[in-house]
């Protein structure tokens, strides 16, 4: 399966501060009421975003400053809690395409791999650094690199971290891993055949 | 040198080295239910694929469900629209499903283990981060995203890194009053909600050895909360005690051959570990969260933490923020804190030993005024054995709602959600902002028993005192 080569993702910033950043955060569970992933960018962050009674509460996504950004930073353990796909879904149809954060859960990163977003880590005092050119300028051109392992903007780059399996599989346009996994067809019935719980009349 | 059950199972489902360098692993049974699926689905047929082993894929209906009327079509259209979707789904791939009229439907982690679905030495994968309670058996069980759902519907394989594996020991004895969810809320406090990530975890010690089959569910559902995607316990002879006889274990001569093979999947004694850790069990008292991760947790004798006295900047900032949120004073006791709604339920405790632990202790004793309390059976062979027990009038004359099989109010994605800002004793998993359904709801994780003495004080207490445990 053809896909595009993730190299490398540019685009301006936006950070949304604090620690375990959950999945309920990025997506509320009322949102997950659908049959298909259409339209679930609006609701990204919705009640970081907007009070109960649907008042803005000055989020950083709201801010006029940010807007378009396609980098999120963030702080440990981004993307913890639910299995929910819908919440890389969300951040990428609101349009992110990549997280730079200093942790993230994992489950969380699986979902993103294969959607093609890069969760890249780097050290909080890096992020801090990113995050004051992004505040001082969001038009802050930034650069991730997953070949040369570095984020980059005109003023300063700093080491990314990501494990390598993730890595090769977003520059060699392999991060959908289905037509590899269908390619197998042959070993997958050898390796069912030798587990008798897997046979037919098991049951 | 000795092999885990972890690496043992692993070997004997790992189909090839994928050119990432990540795993393709044969995953032998497939749950699924309504939220995470139908955009799975959708990408089948999108693909042109179909479901490669129907006959290892397993539905039911859950999260949406509501558990007071059940008549179709639900009042909420939305909800309404993903069960008919899977329930066509399941209809045109040919997939067994437990629906609402079975006698068999409930939450796909209660549902998966009642049926002898979830067996020892197995790889179980389920669009839900509290797959790891099937690893209560010795299974090998991840909670999974909607793209590996189809790439488990069209391929039964998925593509995944291998873990390491970290041995956690609870020895000695636990003091009465103190639960499996006491034990699990202790281990994501020591390690931390995300100590677990890139591990999976291996309960063991005594404790574990003397917990039932329900009690291991409980610590397994909840590793995902401390970051591991994967957690179980060796299979033994509760194990097979437990699965022997249900609708989908083996019979007759194929049960010994399984049992002979499960065993032989278990972690060998001089198994090798990423690393371990060791807990006393005598340290552990009954354990609520005072905030908004459920790695804040303390004792019910304890106080809500100060910021001031944080170890470093970031705890200081998070800290803040859920007191914040939760409307709790830095450096008070947690015990009294008012509560407005008790929650029994969930696929971390619905199941019958909670709701029977439960009853013990709430028999002749009424919920607060001004406190709403509803008990949710995890499945409805769960609330047909309550029922049989007379489990459910306990509840009811105690001043409970006693209601249909569902996840309900642990993520409030059918009507059981919290009002405003109330605050909630809750039996359930996560106590994460606007988790219960409302933006600005409340949680505090504990124990059923320590739900029920809340629900009897009004205010969080220690269930020991309430009931003289």
């Amino acid at each position: 399966m053809a896909l595009e080569k993730i190299i490398t993702v540019s685009g301006t910033g936006v950070l949304v501060p604090g620690s375990d950043i959950d999945t309920d955060r990025i997506i509320p569970a009322r949102f997950m009421k659908c049959v298909t992933f259409d339209g679930l960018g609006e609701y990204l962050f919705h009640d970081a975003r907007f009070d109960p009674d649907g008042t803005p509460t000055g989020h950083p996504l709201d801010n006029p400053r940010f807007t378009g950004a396609s980098i999120l930073l963030s702080g440990v353990n981004f993307g913890c809690g639910s299995s929910r796909e819908h919440a890389p879904q969300a951040l990428y149809r609101f349009g992110f395409r990549a997280v730079i954060a200093q942790s993230f859960a994992e489950i969380f990163f699986g979902n993103c791999a294969t959607l093609g977003v890069p969760c890249v880590t780097a050290r909080a005092e890096d992020i801090a650094r990113l995050a004051a050119a992004v505040e001082a300028d969001p038009a802050t051109e930034i650069t991730i690199d997953l070949e040369a392992r570095e984020a980059r903007w005109p003023g300063g780059s700093f080491a990314i971290g990501q494990p390598e399996s993730a890595r090769e599989a977003l520059t060699s346009g392999r991060w959908d891993p289905i037509g590899e996994l269908l390619e197998a067809s042959p070993l997958i019935a050898e390796r069912a055949a030798t587990l008798p719980y897997l046979a037919p009349t098991a049951a | 040198m000795g092999q885990s059950l972890f690496e043992k199972v692993w070997n004997a489902h790992a189909v090839k080295t994928l050119s990432n360098g990540q795993t393709q692993l044969l995953i032998g049974t497939h749950l699924i239910h309504e939220v995470t699926s139908p955009q799975a689905f959708g990408m089948l047929r999108d693909l042109g694929l179909k479901v490669k082993f129907p006959h290892r894929t397993f539905a039911t209906v859950d999260h949406i469900v509501p558990t007071d009327r059940q008549e179709e079509p639900f009042e909420d259209p939305l909800a309404d629209a993903m069960i008919r979707e899977l329930r066509a789904n399941c209809a045109e791939f040919g997939i067994t499903y437990f629906d609402l009229g079975s006698g068999h439907q409930g939450i796909v982690h209660v549902v998966g283990p009642e049926q002898g679905i979830t067996q020892p030495g197995t790889t179980i994968a389920c669009g839900d981060s509290h797959t790891a309670t099937h690893g209560a058996f010795g299974a090998i069980a991840f909670g999974i995203g909607t793209t590996q759902i189809r790439d488990v519907l069209a391929t039964q394989t998925m593509a995944m890194s291998k873990p390491k594996v970290r041995r956690i020991n609870v020895d000695g004895e636990l003091g009465p009053g103190v639960y499996a969810k006491d034990v699990i809320l202790h281990i994501i406090k020591l390690l931390g909600a995300k100590g677990g990530i890139g591990y999976a975890y291996e309960y063991g010690g005594t404790v574990f050895d003397n917990f039932s089959m329900e009690e291991r569910m409980t610590v397994c559902n909840m590793s995902i909360e401390g970051g591991a995607r994967c957690g179980y316990v060796n299979p033994d002879d509760k194990t097979y005690a437990y699965l022997n006889g249900r609708p989908y274990s083996p019979k007759g001569d194929a049960w010994d051959a399984a049992v002979a093979g499960w065993k032989a999947m278990a972690s060998d004694a001089d198994s090798v570990y990423d690393d371990v850790v060791n807990i006393e069990a005598s340290d552990i008292a009954p354990s609520v969260t005072w905030g908004t991760s459920p790695d804040h947790g303390i004792f019910i004798g304890e106080s809500i933490p100060d910021p001031a006295q944080a170890a470093s900047e970031e705890q200081r900032v998070a800290i803040e923020d859920a007191l914040a949120y939760m409307k709790l004073g830095a450096g008070q006791p947690i015990k009294g804190t008012p509560i407005d709604v008790a929650f029994i339920g969930s696929c971390t405790n619905g199941r019958l030993s909670d709701f029977r632990e439960t009853a013990k202790y709430l028999k002749g004793h009424k919920v607060a005024a001004g406190v709403k309390a509803i008990a949710v059976p995890g499945s409805q062979i769960v609330a047909h054995l309550c029922e049989q027990e007379g489990l459910d009038q306990v509840f009811r004359d105690a001043g409970f709602e006693w209601r249909a099989a569902g996840c309900s109010m642990c993520l409030a994605m059918n009507p059981d959600k919290l009002i405003g800002d109330q605050l909630c004793a809750s039996s359930s998993n996560r106590n994460f902002k606007g988790r219960q359904g409302s933006p600005v709801g409340r949680t505090i994780l504990m124990s059923p028993v320590m739900v029920a003495a809340a629900a009897v004080r009004g205010e969080v207490s220690d269930a020991r005192e309430v009931f003289g445990i």
